[in-house]
């Protein structure tokens, strides 16, 4: 695979999070917290630049005005199938408070409509003895890193063109839940024509609707549709307390193995070996991969990073507490086999490769050309160094230097920096309303400061 | 191209965590600029290993980056306590770093033979009691 860089047009990338402008107030929250700096505030109003968004969902986390928002299909979508399938993510179980079985939420999830239920733990637990196989081999690149993460692929395929490699080339769980689901359904029903089924995939995250919507997994993508464990956690309150005081239904077919893929180190502690490494929390698996960018991590085999907090069960679609959705998660696994799913073949087979591997796309070149580059980088630097540096964030960028940025690249101007206004504004006062002093903002930060006095 | 591109960095001594920071700066710098892959990694491998032995045997420096027409100058330059055999500092696995540093995975003697490695050339100036001056250079 080729790192060098692509230069085909980029493919338009279909986001998740999008922005609610009536509730944006325009305060500089997610602009100070987004890990990649995708979000200005212009007008008044947060503006997400979607070729560097990874849609890791912190905006909407952070949101204290809801305006950050998920989007995704809802309950709806069931009636466009004939033949409806619900592949819940593990971490959708420890939503519930004081659930002691899997199967009420498997039995409220055929209440609600769905005609079978296929857990995605279950397809997690054979990606677990294939990731076993999988990093024995001699002939690849180490330390392996896990694809079940869609933000960390996408952050690799934009900032670490070396590491593109590294990526498990293995679908992630929820793509061979998919994927198993429908090969059930043909073999159960092959009256029903391809259009009849829907596969529908009940996510944490926005991330793996962004992940599906791209068809990241190429031709492979066998999901029809993503709603939120958020709405279906509200749907199933409703029908699962008509089931209080039954005996539990026997509908689970996961075992620890699988539950634990819900939170930061099930996946890794499934390899059975400890060369792994765990991460959750965007800035630290940002840190990590740095260091294993520079060579630096060389003891591990594989490397586990979830973005969310606590891993998936820290989604932005979800509604428990990462850290409260674990500990629940870690009860309802007392009684549950091991990985009762195994594989049914030593090797890994090819469907279950993913046929696109990830290759680099820097989002945030300058220019095409490098002349261009080089002269906009030139004076970007120049800016910069006449700013603040405080960061303050109310020019509407997270940080002076990508204010800089913005200045160079046209989308801003230097009045939009609060406090050289104050500067300017004081001067003009003191110098009998001179309106000449404002005309620094005209190439501004060039090289006159040499024998400028000024601090 | 007559213009060349210079980036200035403070290497601070007393914060292991921090060391990197310059490498990681200089690494979105390249890819802004459009720098195939291989480039950014031979000058974000160098920097860094350069800034953890500033930061491990110096108490920091600086680091300086040139942008070239056919090359990326790095020069790092500290005022730390210089080395008294440089090519037996050159070789794999020597090292003088303290067990409180190499307990934190640090200090493998792989510092300036990986810095060699990854770059196309490399200069290296010391005055015992003075400190030290590492030149390199990735041609492009």
């Amino acid at each position: 695979m080729s790192t060098e860089f692509n230069n085909q047009p980029k493919k338009e990338y279909k986001h998740s999070v999008s922005l609610d402008s009536n509730k944006c107030k325009g305060c500089t929250t997610c602009l100070k917290r987004c890990p990649t700096e995708a979000i200005r505030i212009r007008n008044g109003r947060a503006v997400i630049n979607s070729s560097l968004c990874i849609d890791c969902g912190e905006c909407i986390k952070v949101c204290k005005y809801k305006a950050k928002k998920a989007t995704h299909d809802d309950l709806s979508v069931l009636n466009n199938f004939k033949y409806t399938v619900a592949l819940p993510a593990p971490s959708l179980y420890g939503q519930f408070d004081n659930l002691d079985n899997i199967g009420y939420v498997i039995k409220g999830l055929l209440d609600l409509g769905f005609d079978d239920v296929f857990e995605v733990a279950c397809a997690a637990e054979l990606v677990s003895a294939y990731t076993r196989l999988y990093i024995k081999r001699t002939n690849i690149k180490k330390p392996v890193i896990s694809s079940a993460c869609p933000v960390i692929s996408r952050l690799i395929s934009m900032n670490y063109p070396f590491l593109c490699e590294n990526i498990m080339p293995i679908l992630p769980p929820v793509d061979i839940a998919a994927y198993l689901a429908r090969e059930k359904v043909r073999e159960k029903h092959p009256e029903l024509d391809e259009k009849d089924i829907g596969i529908i995939f009940i996510s944490p995250c926005p991330a793996k609707v962004s992940y599906i919507k791209n068809n990241f997994a190429g031709d492979r993508n066998y999901i029809d549709a993503t709603i939120s464990v958020r709405d279906v956690y509200f749907a199933l309150l409703d029908v699962m307390k008509k089931h209080q005081g039954e005996d539990p239904p026997d509908l689970t077919e996961t075992g620890m193995i699988g539950l634990g893929w819900a939170s930061t180190g099930g996946e890794s502690s499934a390899i059975f070996n400890d060369r792994y490494l765990a991460a959750d929390g965007i800035e630290n698996c940002i840190h990590v991969l740095d260091r294993i960018d520079n060579s630096d991590i060389t003891s591990v085999d594989f490397v586990e990073l979830n973005a969310c907090h606590g891993g998936c069960v820290g989604g932005a679609m979800t509604v428990a507490n990462p850290y409260i959705a674990q500990a629940r998660l870690q009860a309802l696994k007392r009684y549950l086999p091991v990985s009762p799913n195994r594989p049914a073949s030593e090797w890994i087979p090819n469907e279950f490769f993913n046929e696109d591997p990830i290759e680099y796309s820097s989002g945030d070149r300058l220019s095409d050309d490098k002349l261009t580059a080089m002269k906009m980088m030139s004076r970007i630097e120049e800016i910069y160094e006449n700013l603040p540096q405080i960061d303050c964030g109310c020019c509407g960028a997270p940080t002076c230097m990508a204010f800089a940025e913005d200045i160079v690249k046209k989308e801003t101007t230097p009045e939009e920096c609060s406090v050289i206004m104050r500067k300017l504004f004081h001067k003009y006062l003191e110098n009998g309303n001179d309106t000449s002093v404002f005309s620094e903002l005209w190439d501004f930060g060039k090289k006159k400061n040499k024998d400028n006095t000024e601090e | 191209m007559s213009d060349i591109l210079k980036f200035h960095f403070d290497v601070d001594g007393s914060d292991f965590s921090s060391a990197g920071e310059a490498s990681v700066l200089v690494k979105k710098k390249l890819r802004q600029l459009g720098y195939p892959a291989d480039i950014i990694r031979k000058v974000s491998i160098a920097m860094y290993e350069g800034e953890i032995n500033m930061v491990i045997h110096a108490g920091g420096g600086s680091a300086d980056v040139e942008v070239h027409e056919k090359e990326i100058v790095i020069i790092l330059t500290d005022e730390g306590p210089g080395i008294p055999d440089i090519s037996l500092a050159m070789q794999e696995g020597y090292s003088t770093a303290r067990d409180n540093i190499r307990v934190l995975g640090f200090g493998a003697g792989m510092g300036l033979p990986n810095m060699k490695k990854y770059t196309d050339y490399m200069d290296v100036k010391s005055e015992v009691g003075k400190g030290t001056t590492v030149t390199m250079k990735v041609f492009l």
